[in-house]
């Protein structure tokens, strides 16, 4: 899988929980899941179980709160998928 | 004590035969029942297969939750509620808050019994499976008893008291006498009161399974609910919500608002569970004292009132109730009010009861008549023998009441008496 496809992948599971669509439209790799996209930090949870679901991973507690941006994001599933 | 005048300016039900206050309206006074055959019962071998359950596409949902809310949303009371409180909201003329600035004068009272029980039962699979790590964020929102108040304050943007009250079948009727006190003594302007059920077999398999449901009308099941009727063999699950938005007199004027009605006054209280009174049975001095203290918090007489809205559930307590109203009014016969019971065409609708029964009540006064009881046409004996039949209309007749009085009793013997009037 390239990373401009991960990253669509990604987009497609976040968009459901961002209330700042203005700053969906302007996604890189600084994005912050809670400050620009203004994901309830509540939902980071339901991300990373989509991400699960997506990419056939397991994303533990420990990768789970290094997940609060896009970048952060795409590394970790990389990682993930690479131990697979 | 401060005591300054409470109307009703908003209402909005989700009934098992109506889930919009005008479609309410009409299945009332027609004597259209909600309740049906349910296949799922059946399949899991209930003795009752029938309830009261309200029916609407799923897609009606998108009118009130986002679609992020409605991800993984697995509680019927849920949709229930907020269908029906937003609807009392708007009814009333409010807006949904867009500020960030709460309404600090505006608060909700929305009660259950359980909620989200099939959520519940999805997170305790998952829990068993060891899988506690995948209930996602949405599991304690959606069971937490104070869900419903919550989801409601956070969509209207309320910033008065949010909370959910919870005394089992009288929970609806109580949630509209907190929100009568609270304005009355001038700790809020509005407040969205009503209460909500849950539907489905894991909400009524208790009762199925204590021999309280009626069993014998599977195949009949517009027959089976028969309060006051000497067939009467058990109360019909049901669920739904329903919701009125309580206001200071002086706010509903400054707003120009439609006015449904007064609320004059009321009492809550409970029998102790001592003399005769349990866990599942009423006390009737309790009741009777209910009823009596509601009348005198009203300031009117025991010959005012026009019509009862009873509690009436279709079991052999309903001679008792007639009885207890029979001796706390000092009324009978042909001097007895109008009753009726809601319940012969929804079912029990357990918490939400109370609120969906003062739905229907305030209508009742709004709008001029008092709707039939449908399957009393064999009206028990002993309550023949206290109250005229033509005090029990079988139809529903033209006849506009001025006051009506509305109780609600529940398990752990506790009651509550609401006083409505005309305005």
């Amino acid at each position: 899988m390239t990373q401009e496809e991960l990253l669509s992948k990604l987009k497609t599971i976040i968009t459901p929980y961002v209330q700042n669509e203005k700053a969906l439209g302007e996604l890189n790799e600084e994005t912050d899941f809670i400050k620009d996209l203004e994901i309830n930090s509540a939902n980071l949870v339901d991300v990373a179980l989509d991400v699960e679901d997506e990419f056939d991973i397991e994303i533990d507690n420990e990768a789970m709160e290094k997940m609060l941006t896009v970048g952060a994001s795409v590394s970790i599933i990389e990682q993930k998928l690479a131990e697979k | 004590m401060k005591n300054r005048r409470v109307v009703i300016t908003g209402l909005g039900v989700v009934s098992p035969n109506g889930t919009n206050i005008s479609d309410f309206r009409n299945a009332i006074q027609k004597g259209s029942s909600g309740i049906r055959y349910i296949e799922e019962l059946n399949n899991l071998n209930f003795s009752c297969q029938i309830a009261g359950k309200p029916i609407y596409e799923s897609s009606y949902l998108n009118n009130y939750f986002n679609k992020l809310q409605l991800r993984g949303l697995n509680a019927s009371g849920m949709e229930y509620g907020v269908i029906a409180g937003i609807d009392a909201w708007k009814d009333a003329g409010l807006e949904i808050n867009k500020n960030e600035t709460p309404l600090w004068d505006a608060g909700i009272i929305f009660g259950t019994g359980i909620l989200g029980v099939d959520k519940f039962r999805e997170a305790i699979y998952k829990v068993d499976e060891g899988q506690v790590r995948r209930l996602g964020s949405t599991t304690v929102i959606q069971t937490m008893a104070s869900g419903i108040s919550a989801f409601l304050g956070g969509i209207l943007g309320c910033g008065n008291i949010v909370t959910t009250n919870s005394s089992a079948c009288s929970t609806g009727t109580e949630a509209v006498l907190l929100a009568y006190e609270r304005i009355k003594n001038e700790q809020a302007e509005i407040i969205l009161a009503g209460s909500t059920s849950d539907s489905g077999p894991y909400v009524w398999g208790g009762f199925d399974a204590m021999r309280i449901l009626p069993y014998k009308y599977n195949n009949d099941p517009v027959s089976a609910s028969r309060p006051m009727s000497a067939s009467a063999s058990g109360f019909v699950p049901g669920s739904g919500a329903g919701a009125l938005v309580i206001e200071s007199l002086s706010s509903a004027q400054k707003r120009g608002a439609t006015i449904y009605a007064e609320i004059l006054g009321g009492h809550i209280n409970s029998g102790g569970q001592r003399n005769e009174g349990s866990m599942t049975a009423p006390n009737s001095e309790a009741v009777q004292r209910c009823i009596i203290k509601a009348i005198q918090d009203a300031k009117i007489q025991p010959n005012d009132i026009d019509a009862i809205n009873g509690h009436l559930t279709a079991t052999s307590k309903d001679s008792l109730e007639i009885k207890n109203w029979c001796t706390a009014l000092n009324r009978k016969k042909k001097d007895f009010p109008y009753i009726n019971s809601l319940k012969s065409l929804t079912g029990h609708c357990l918490a939400a009861s109370g609120s969906i029964e003062s739905v229907a009540t305030v209508l009742q006064i709004k709008e001029g008549f008092i709707f039939g009881n449908i399957n009393s046409e064999d009206l028990h004996p002993d309550i023949v023998a206290m109250v005229d039949r033509e005090k029990i209309p079988e139809k529903t007749i033209d006849f506009s009441p001025n006051i009506i009085a509305k109780a609600s009793f529940g398990f752990g013997d506790v009651n509550a008496c609401i006083i409505f009037k005309k305005y």
